[in-house]
């Protein structure tokens, strides 16, 4: 991974031990998270700036307790029109944070590949919290940490994407490291939003939701945003609820329970019915929480930590 | 990192009273030439062809056995965003960058502002570069302001120079303009260069589509969107019995349909670049923009399809499509740069490099794709290495091995994906209208 180069920027470029070692590093710092007093001193002295040209809420707040939870100084830069339209390019509001003596850049932008440019052109530590529909590596390494809390192992475990693959840089993400770490990725969604050729990434796919439900033992649902509607990718949010939706009905036919995932924010009654959002399989929730712990391991091992036993 | 760097100044200057071209390979096909001579000129034209050399000779002497000499060379699409974009490149910067690659004419593209569609705007490029070494043809618009409305005054304009017609940038997506575009231009029997684009399919969409567009999570253009208009432009032409050419092809489909239109007798002919026959969208991984044009760099297969065409003939032309854009737009998030990427001085290069060397083609076959049917499609006089004509003329080393980097450019502007790459042949001199222009040595 891009770990000896001191970035994130996806999982692509990661490695199984690197996978592993941050997920062990974030369950020791999700002990951290259940103390009493909840911050470490790990951090201190070191910036990070939170860069987020998208509007986000939970990976934005999440990335920022992580900071505050190991006592790093950190700083919101948000906007929500893309730097272009703003008249500074990308690189000079870049720089000029940098200007600032910043050691880490959390960036969040519509472009594919803005993590990696930022990267070839900044001396900081580049956290890749979601570029367009490339990668968002920390949704996926939160995402398989919180499958090991439900499954001794990811080795072998077959997990289904479900939505929008198309458009979806968790998607991509969640390919490479569960890829890596062993397990059987089915994608599911309409044919319109599965992208080309993206089994030679060696994942399986498959248009019926219920043929995939039978087989998984983990979901992981993703948001479908009602502009793709108007894009002509699909005829209208019923339609998809009743295609690819997932409901309690689906989920009482199969033969044994599923673990439900969703990265959020979630359309209650679209992607997936209230009664399954809430249900005692879905772990929804304990991603958020996980998250926070997630992004603790990514800053710490960035900068520069060793293997943690707190 | 990108760097601002200085803008080479050339000088086109006068050729000497008499020169000598010693023992070198000389290439006209039209001539039937392929052999070693060599050529004196003399008060700018070509006064011999020897077998042996003069025992003496009191003129400027040129003389490597890796030299071969053709006519010149010319690119049938290059853009020189003159008038309107002076910051990226003009007539003159454009006309030295061409001299420096090889060639000796030019057909420049529209897509200026305002667009070549008067007569104005022709003239003043006609006689803007009439002093030039480098011949400049304009290629005038099919439709006003290339908004593919209303036909723009194609007579006016091709009574003016106008060499072609195009949209170039644009594609004429209404077919019932296209058509009558097509029986139009029938009548003073010049081609249309099409700009082969579905928009439909392509709005918003960033590089080829198909597995590395899935990787990058960059919105993929299909080659589709390329065969279909290039499939009904085709049909058109068989309808109308017009004159088409299909600029910048990139994928295997395209090449196919042209392929059996050839078959047919159609009057279709089609050029193709050299980035489409040298990389492919895996490059696109760097996320450099400089790997970012339109059409954008297809899979493989599809550049091997390019290669097979050029191998067989179906592609008649070698063109850059040398599209000069500034710093400041290309050093941007890759879906937010502009298409585009500059060519001129990598041509020679990277023909030889990648055509040549690999034996796909042969000296006469770069003398056919870059010399004679450039001209033929744009029906001006091929020049001749023959006694008494005048000299029209590029000498290139064909096996100095050497990289492309910023600071041996002439152009205004530093786009390119192929600096640092490998490259074998690169142009010595070029002669033409009395004038001579020496590529400078490497730094």
């Amino acid at each position: 991974m891009r770990f000896k180069d001191g970035h994130l920027l996806g999982l692509e470029y990661a490695d199984k031990e690197d996978i592993e070692l941050i997920l062990k590093t974030a369950t020791s710092f999700r002990e951290v998270l259940e103390r009493p007093i909840k911050k470490v001193p790990t951090l201190q002295g070191k910036t990070v700036v939170n860069l987020f040209f998208e509007p986000s809420t939970r990976t934005r707040i999440s990335f920022e307790l992580a900071e505050k939870r190991l006592s790093a100084d950190s700083i919101n830069f948000s906007s929500t029109n893309s730097s272009v339209k703003k008249g500074e390019t990308l690189l000079d509001t870049a720089r000029n944070i940098e200007a600032m003596k910043i050691d880490m850049v959390v960036i969040r932008h519509q472009s594919p590949g803005a993590a990696n440019f930022l990267a070839g052109n900044l001396g900081a530590n580049i956290i890749n919290a979601g570029d367009g529909a490339h990668e968002h590596p920390t949704q996926a390494l939160l995402d398989m940490m919180t499958i090991l809390e439900k499954h001794e192992s990811i080795e072998g475990l077959n997990v289904a994407i479900i939505g929008d693959i198309s458009h979806s840089r968790v998607a991509l993400s969640n390919i490479h490291g569960l890829l890596k770490m062993g397990a059987n990725v089915t994608l599911c969604g309409p044919a319109t939003m599965i992208p080309r050729e993206i089994e030679k990434l060696g994942v399986d796919v498959c248009y019926h939701v219920d043929d995939v439900l039978g087989k998984v033992d983990v979901i992981n649902i993703l948001r479908i945003q009602l502009e793709r509607q108007e894009g002509g990718l699909f005829p209208s949010l019923r339609e998809y609820h009743n295609y690819f939706g997932i409901t309690r009905a689906r989920l009482d036919k199969l033969s044994k329970p599923i673990t439900i995932m969703h990265p959020g924010p979630i359309n209650r009654g679209v992607e997936i019915s209230s009664d399954v959002a809430d249900s005692e399989h879905s772990l929804i929730l304990n991603q958020v929480t996980n998250g926070v712990a997630i992004r603790m391991a990514v800053l710490y091992l960035l900068a520069g930590g060793e293997n943690i036993n707190a | 990192m990108l760097k601002k760097s200085r803008v080479n100044k050339g000088t086109f200057e006068i050729l000497p009273k008499k020169v000598l071209l010693k023992n070198i390979r000389v290439i006209d096909n039209a001539e039937k030439l392929n052999a070693v001579k060599s050529v004196v000129i003399r008060n700018d034209k070509i006064a011999d062809i020897l077998d042996k050399p003069p025992a003496s000779f009191d003129g400027e002497t040129w003389e490597d056995k890796n030299f071969v000499l053709m006519p010149g060379l010319f690119d049938m699409h290059v853009h020189f965003r003159e008038p309107g974009r002076e910051d990226e490149e003009t007539l003159e910067t454009g006309s030295f960058t061409a001299a420096n690659g090889g060639f000796t004419g030019v057909a420049c593209m529209p897509n200026t502002d305002p667009a070549i569609d008067t007569q104005e705007v022709v003239n003043f490029i006609r006689e803007e570069t009439r002093d030039y070494l480098v011949d400049v043809h304009p290629v005038s618009a099919i439709t006003k302001a290339r908004e593919g409305k209303e036909l723009a005054p194609i007579a006016e304009m091709v009574e003016a120079g106008a060499v072609a017609i195009s949209d170039d940038g644009s594609p004429v997506m209404n077919a019932e303009l296209m058509r009558r575009a097509l029986e139009y231009s029938k009548m003073f029997d010049i081609p249309i260069l099409g700009h082969e684009e579905d928009t439909n399919l392509s709005k918003n969409r960033h590089m080829h589509e198909g597995f590395y567009s899935t990787k990058l999570g960059i919105q993929g253009i299909p080659a589709l969107s390329e065969e279909i208009i290039v499939a009904r432009d085709i049909m058109l032409t068989e309808f109308t019995g017009g004159r088409f050419h299909v600029c910048h092809i990139s994928s295997k489909g395209s090449v196919e349909l042209i392929r059996q239109a050839k078959a047919k007798g159609l009057k279709v002919t089609c050029e193709v670049t050299p980035h489409h026959f040298t990389l492919t969208d895996q490059v696109v991984e760097s996320y450099d923009t400089n790997t970012k044009m339109n059409p954008p760099l297809r899979s493989d297969e599809d550049r091997q399809a390019l290669i097979d065409g050029l191998k067989d003939g179906t592609i008649d032309a070698i063109a850059t499509d040398h599209a000069p854009h500034s710093i400041e737009e290309k050093e941007a998030e890759y879906i937010n740069a502009p298409f585009g990427i500059t060519g001129l001085e990598t041509a020679l290069g990277l023909i030889t490099s990648e055509l040549l060397d690999t034996k796909i083609l042969t000296l006469k076959d770069i003398y056919d794709r870059c010399v004679q049917n450039p001209r033929k499609i744009l029906n001006l006089d091929v020049p001749k290495i023959k006694t008494g004509e005048n000299a029209n003329l590029t000498l290139f080393s064909q096996k100095e091995n050497w990289t492309y980097n910023d600071s041996i450019s002439f152009s205004k502007s530093r786009n390119t994906p192929f600096t640092n790459h490998p490259l074998t042949g690169r142009s010595v001199v070029v002669i033409n209208k009395g004038k001579i222009f020496k590529t400078p040595p490497l730094k």
